[in-house]
């Protein structure tokens, strides 16, 4: 493995990603959350409510923060990282940018201004809109980024132009390609799961703590009733998304299961040591003909193994195997959980399942981790290429320095160690602190204009 | 006559470019200024005059580095790369800048007065960047086969410091005109005070870069007209306008402030930045990579172009209506007695 600008690059992608990813995966959940913290206060007039969402808002104000920062820097790094993608892709992904840009993130920032400091200047119907319009801003912006990203995996409705550039033939095709429908679906389910595993732990710490605990009762619920019914959903979601991956990247769904041999009877592996040198698993333990059958719906049908593919077209087997397998353990914990709660629930024993909520506390991290490793399985799994059997990574990247971008990795290291160890730091003090019952008092200690400030003094 | 596509979208660029100046050059100003405030207070004060808002400007940054790949990815792909060091600083002081934001008030101590100083430094450094990042870009970079070729520092000369230098000076105009329009009492008349110096500083700078820019290429100085002994005055008479509409500026500018206005300075402000824009794009016409490409030569498909234009056209006056409905929501001034409690 040479250090050049290419591997380098890839490091850095990785990385400013590999941040980015958690905020906005956090964000979409949470404003939704918001959203309907807020109408269900505007429709009960019940305090409980108000009293949630001044919380959550402190700690969706921060996220988001963290998430536009992290997210400016994507949109500058295909120039600075992959001039030749940029060039070479434009006129087909350019526009699905563009209108992420002038459908959804003017609208995200621009309400999130009324719904942070707008609360004495507008009034509960249009701060609810604004709520709402950022929440819904939220999504849009996902469907964009999704499509685009989908579109690299699944590429269609393009050509060659003369100037060895990629044309748009039917941007219908571009957009709506075979693998956005699963895999947007996929990512928001990812984004409400994600919440809820926080707003969960949140909820059961300060259940544990025995602090505000008609809100966090309440929280608690919404949060189970979001596990228990979305965690099953984002199973079939996930499985579809694999079968649509396995008709059009039949390498990556091999390397994410780890099969070397084109064979009938494909096994489901669950556990194995893949080495990529000698193209075998060590260790494995698999259940026989369960592969064929999730993927083709027949145990005794031919599935392709890694030998298919020539072994420069092969994804890093080691990395997209297990990232594969720790997303997978992560929504099954998730079923689980959501499972457990509801029982607990229906027994009316949930409020004093001590056990319970300490699982939820240990998972509070488990959707970020399965988000990471699901994003590590898709990109990882579609290389070498950037545009799927069309475009390999390695053709793709700027001409620039070694020692340039390894210069900017290590400054982008060391500015994400600092403000986003603070971040997390601010918000699971907020956390820990959990909501407050009571009126907050209108002479609060922060200062005037900030979105803390400003929330609590001015709330109705 | 229709218009070509590819103009459109470098007339749109251009104006989403300008709007994030004017806009996002206000928030930086004030960061950029925070060091002479008087106190904890006056700092607060100036952080709220902008806090609604600056989300919102910062957004126009991504739709002008976003309309530039996807408008004109062969642009984008030259000047990314070449540009490398100065875009990648700026991202990294907008990061310090933009999470100082909500963590100067979630930090305690150290942590506080740490964030504060990363606003500020923040702000400054993101304005140094882009200041480079224009000087690179007007200096033209060097390219083989529409790929950049040059070397990682080519964008630091002389001139590019200078550019930087003035856009710092520019910022800081603003956002003092900005507090000159929200806040009240001492902080107003503090403002006031940074605004006559700074136009000053601004003045002179422009007449710098405006100066120094003639220098870039013998294609900008035929444009105006001047060569080292001469002046073609036909030529230069067609654009004198701008210098002296922007010296009338200033001094109305330092009236302004003089007078006690609220708004008016701020326009001001925006309208000497306008003229500098202008300017350059005159001296830079037709280029949308200098001296290298034309829009027509760096633009993307046409049906890539259409489409985005069927988006651009609802959508704009619809973000711009939006805007300016949450501008007028926060039009009050920033609350004086708050900070008292």
């Amino acid at each position: 493995m040479e250090w050049d600008a290419l591997l380098l690059s890839r490091l850095q992608f990785a990385f400013t990603i590999g941040f980015h990813i958690i905020f906005p995966a956090f964000t979409i959940g949470l404003a939704s959350f918001l959203a309907v913290l807020e109408g269900l206060w505007l429709f009960t007039k019940k305090p409980i409510f108000k009293n949630l969402y001044l919380f959550w808002v402190k700690i969706f104000a921060l996220s988001f923060g963290m998430g536009v920062v992290s997210g400016v820097v994507m949109s500058y790094q295909f120039g600075t990282n992959w001039s030749l993608f940029s060039s070479i892709t434009g006129s087909v992904i350019g526009p699905l940018l563009a209108y992420e840009v002038l459908t959804a993130f003017f609208l995200e920032a621009s309400f999130l201004g009324i719904m942070l400091f707008g609360w004495k200047r507008v009034g509960p119907g249009l701060h609810f809109f604004s709520t709402c319009a950022v929440a819904i801003g939220t999504l849009i912006s996902a469907f964009w980024i999704l499509a685009a990203n989908s579109w690299m995996q699944t590429p269609q409705g393009w050509t060659w132009a003369d100037d060895d550039t990629m044309i748009a033939t039917n941007f219908i095709d571009v957009i709506f390609n075979p693998s956005l429908p699963s895999r947007f679906a996929h990512m928001v389910l990812a984004a409400y799961l994600t919440t809820a595993m926080v707003v969960a732990g949140a909820s059961a710490f300060a259940l544990l703590k025995n602090r505000a605990l008609p809100e966090s009762r309440m929280a608690l619920r919404m949060a189970i009733l979001m596990m228990a019914i979305v965690a099953p959903m984002q199973i079939v979601v996930g499985h579809e998304s694999g079968v649509v991956a396995h008709e059009h990247q039949p390498a990556k769904v091999a390397a994410m299961e780890g099969w070397w041999q084109t064979q009938t009877q494909q096994p489901t592996i669950l556990f194995a040591w893949p080495d990529e040198a000698a193209e075998r698993n060590h260790f494995e333990f698999g259940l026989p003909g369960l592969g064929s059958w999730v993927v083709a719906g027949d145990a005794n049908a031919e599935v392709q193994g890694l030998d298919a593919f020539a072994p420069e077209d092969r994804p890093p087997v080691w990395i997209v195997f297990w990232s594969f397998r720790i997303m997978v353990a992560m929504g099954l914990a998730m079923v689980t959980l959501g499972l457990w709660g509801a029982a607990a629930w229906a027994l009316k024993r949930l409020d004093a399942a001590t056990w319970y909520h300490r699982a939820l506390v240990l998972a509070a991290p488990s959707g970020f981790v399965a988000v990471l490793t699901g994003w590590i399985t898709a990109e990882v799994g579609r290389q070498p290429y950037v545009v799927y059997g069309v475009l390999r990574t390695a053709d793709a990247v700027s001409p620039v320095s070694a020692a340039s971008v390894a210069t900017s990795l290590i400054f982008f290291m060391v500015v994400y160690a600092i403000v986003f160890s603070a971040g997390a730091l601010y918000i699971l003090r907020l956390i820990a602190k959990g909501p407050e019952s009571d009126e907050p008092p209108p002479q609060s200690k922060q200062p005037p204009g900030t979105p803390l400030g400003a929330a609590i003094e001015e709330a109705p | 006559m229709m218009i070509e596509l590819s103009m459109i979208w470098a007339i749109l660029i251009a104006v989403a470019v300008f709007l994030y100046v004017a806009l996002d050059g206000f928030d930086l100003g004030v960061g950029i200024l925070f060091p002479f405030a008087k106190d904890a207070r006056e700092r607060d004060q100036m952080q709220a005059a902008i806090a609604p808002v600056w989300d919102g400007n910062e957004t126009w940054l991504v739709l002008g580095g976003g309309g530039l790949f996807a408008a004109f990815p062969k642009a984008y792909a030259a000047l990314m790369p070449a540009l490398y060091a100065p875009i990648i600083l700026m991202l990294l002081a907008l990061i310090f800048r933009g999470v100082a934001f909500e963590f100067r008030h979630h930090g305690r101590g150290l942590g506080a007065k740490w964030w504060t100083i990363a606003f500020s430094a923040g702000s400054m450094v993101a304005a140094i960047a882009q200041g480079f990042v224009l000087g690179g870009f007007i200096q033209g970079v060097a390219l083989e086969n529409g790929q950049f070729a040059g070397g990682p520092l080519d964008w630091l000369t002389p001139f590019s410091l200078l550019v930087a230098a003035s856009l710092v000076a520019g910022y800081a105009l603003l956002g003092a005109t900005w507090l000159v329009f929200k806040t009240q009492g001492e902080l107003f008349e503090r403002a006031r005070a940074w605004v006559k110096q700074l136009a000053l500083f601004t003045a002179l700078a422009m007449g710098a870069v405006s100066l120094a820019t003639l220098g870039v290429d013998p294609r900008v100085t035929e444009r105006w007209g001047l060569t080292m002994t001469s002046v073609d005055w036909p030529t230069f008479i067609k654009l004198a306008p701008l210098p002296i509409l922007a010296a009338v500026i200033c001094y109305l500018l330092w009236r302004g402030a003089d007078q006690r206005r609220h708004f008016a300075p701020y326009l001001y402000a925006v309208g000497l930045f306008l003229i500098g824009y202008l300017g350059l794009a005159f001296s830079l016409w037709p280029y949308i990579v200098p001296f290298a490409m034309t829009p027509a030569d760096a633009a993307a498909a046409d049906n890539a172009l259409s489409l985005m234009l069927w988006g651009a056209i609802p959508m704009l006056p619809i973000i711009l209506g939006y805007t300016a409905y949450v501008y007028w929501i926060f039009r009050a001034k920033v609350d004086n007695d708050a900070a008292y409690h």
